[in-house]
């Protein structure tokens, strides 16, 4: 499970980063969506992929055998973090595209220098 | 010890009081400006305390340290939360006339103090994910003071910063992951005594390098500098001042806390790979600088050169090295946001930050030329201002630790900055004004307020070197020192497990 976990977080990092290369704004958005998802599993993975008892299941003595809760809390935050990001930055790139006409970011240079 | 929760709470309930009263546009300004000096006046009273009485810590929530989050002030802490209010209240009287009517009624003070409230919590929080939580906070807050406006500049500055300040973010919980995978903790504390037992752990450095890339794009360091400068010259200046003086510092903070504190294994290979970036930080900010002629760029890209200066401070590893680290951050925060102060009043009294198009202030307005001089020169290094002691400081710990070329490098840098800053001088005070002068207007007295202000703390840091110097000297001193940090947090029990 770990190895499939470890290739899956590879490939979509590797989409990430091809889809931030990409010259089209919503593919940037994409691509920075595809990074936090990637990094979202590489903590799950990291925390230890272990099939056991929940956390605060049931009897209170057998909390030897239940999985970590952190891991699962820090992807919750950093998932309600990215949602928020995601919401301003579709609201940028539609903003981007209202004010200069294109949503290409090569376009970007010529107001460069003004 | 609630006291210690108050830098994060006083700009939350800012926020609060600011939000309430949102349709009273004449209010804000006034609210923000209580809300800053409150935190002035806590920040100055935690930081005497610390100084009196050892790192502060509160455990919140009642959970004991590795377990909960844990808050801690210590000597470091301390200064940066007073530099962090100092440029608060600045920024707060600057911003009553710099910005306009449409952003202050648009939430800009309330972002201000979100912004606030990120830094300040990432300056006492000692724990790596609520580090990073703060991190979001303070760049979803500039985020929206980026764009606020919504100007074409503004937007396209505004892709550029957020792409590769959240691509910083995933490198940075990329390595909170990892580093929680391998060691089970994200107490900073408990961290430093999990590894202060282990010689070399070859698993630490990927989490170790991760961190070192997400730091070093948030403090624009020398290979991951390019947002900036591509995005810094395009919001007001207020907002522009605001984001020199503390965002990258937040990212060197972070560096020189966790390369102290924790990542202390593989020194050979951190320590040179430290002051390498440093110089080549130092050397490429300054020389792109020159080359440019917009004074807002100019100064953004000074930014990046300075941000070297204390890259070199941490790769000295020495106490005189971090003490010289500290002091330049604290003068150059101060010296930096006051510089692009000066640049919002020249544009004022211009119409441009071109330095093509202005000329002629210097007959114009005389204590204008002197305002920019105190900065401007502070910045450069010459004597009796701040940045010459801070580079005086860190070059002759450079000296005495043995690192030449770092050394001669500092100075020769130096010596581009003057370069930099007396092109400013010539071409904006000293040259004949180009064609008609088509403004006149008086400058607004709350933008020279501040100005008048941060240059006062410049002279004053550079004439009181001495007690300066012994904060920076005992922060830095409980920096090397982890032990103090950990007994601190964790308690004596802990020490000898």
């Amino acid at each position: 499970m770990e190895t499939l976990l470890a290739i899956v977080i590879g490939i979509l990092y590797a989409a990430g980063v091809y889809l931030l290369l990409r010259r089209s704004i919503v593919k940037l958005i994409l691509g920075i969506l595809f990074f936090s998802h990637a990094t979202n599993l590489l903590i799950l993975v990291a925390g230890g992929l272990v099939r056991a008892l929940p956390q605060f299941a049931g009897d209170a003595s057998l909390t030897v055998n239940s999985t970590d809760p952190l891991p699962q809390a820090l992807i919750l935050t950093a998932i309600v973090i990215g949602f928020g990001i995601t919401a301003f930055a579709l609201a940028l790139m539609y903003r981007f595209y209202k004010s200069t006409g294109t949503e290409d970011l090569d376009e970007l240079t010529e107001g460069e220098h003004k | 010890m609630i006291v210690l929760a108050m830098p994060v709470l006083l700009p939350l309930m800012t926020i609060i009081f600011l939000l309430l009263n949102f349709r009273q546009r004449a209010w804000q300004p006034w609210i923000g400006l209580t809300g800053a000096l409150l935190q002035l006046a806590l920040s100055v009273l935690l930081a005497v305390h610390v100084n009196r009485n050892g790192i502060m810590v509160l455990h919140t929530g009642g959970w004991e340290a590795p377990v909960g989050i844990t808050l801690v002030i210590d000597g470091f802490s301390s200064v940066m939360l007073v530099l962090t209010s100092i440029i608060a209240v600045s920024i707060s009287i600057y911003s009553i006339d710099a910005v306009d009517r449409q952003r202050q009624s648009f939430f800009y003070f309330p972002m201000v103090h979100g912004l606030l409230m990120g830094v300040n919590g990432a300056f006492i929080t000692g724990d790596i994910f609520n580090l990073y939580v703060w991190f979001e906070v303070m760049l979803m807050s500039s985020f929206v003071l980026i764009t606020l406006g919504g100007e074409k500049k503004q937007l396209t500055g505004a892709v550029k910063y957020v792409t590769l300040n959240l691509v910083s973010s995933m490198f940075f919980l990329a390595g909170i992951g990892l580093l929680y995978g391998k060691t089970g903790t994200l107490n900073m504390a408990d961290l430093a005594l999990r590894f202060s037992g282990s010689e070399s752990n070859i698993l630490i450095n990927t989490s170790a390098v991760l961190f070192f890339v997400a730091f070093s794009i948030k403090a624009a360091v020398f290979p991951f500098f390019f947002w900036l400068p591509a995005s810094y010259h395009t919001p007001p200046i207020a907002v522009t001042a605001l984001f020199a003086g503390l965002l990258t510092k937040v990212g060197i903070y972070s560096m020189i806390r966790f390369y102290t504190l924790f990542f202390v294994q593989n020194q050979l290979f951190w320590h040179p790979l430290f002051l390498w970036i440093g110089g080549f930080t130092m050397v490429i900010g300054v020389l792109t600088a020159a080359s440019q002629y917009d004074i807002r760029k100019i100064l953004s890209f000074h930014i990046i050169s300075q941000i070297g200066y204390m890259i070199m401070g941490l790769g000295i590893y020495t106490v005189a090295g971090i003490a010289g680290a500290i002091f330049y951050m604290a003068h150059n925060i101060i010296a930096k946001t006051n510089t692009f102060l000066v640049a919002g009043l020249i544009n004022r009294a211009t119409g441009s930050y071109d330095l093509k198009s202005i000329g002629g202030l210097y007959k114009m307005r005389p204590w204008l030329a002197i305002l920019f001089i105190i900065p401007a020169f502070g910045l450069a290094g010459i004597p009796p201002l701040s940045g010459f002691f801070g580079k005086l400081i860190l070059i002759s710990a450079g000296f005495s630790a043995g690192e030449y070329v770092i050394s001669f490098i500092a100075l020769a840098v130096g010596l581009f900055t003057l370069f930099s800053m007396v092109k400013i001088w010539n071409e904006a005070f000293w040259k004949p004004a180009p064609g008609e002068r088509n403004k006149t207007d008086r400058l607004p007295v709350s933008m020279i307020i501040p100005v008048v202000m941060l240059g006062l703390l410049t002279l004053l840091m550079g004439l009181a070197v001495k007690p300066m110097l012994e904060i920076a000297e005992n922060a830095a001193a409980s920096l090397l020192d982890p032990a103090s940090y950990i007994r601190a947090v964790l308690g004596t029990a802990h020490i000898n497990p």
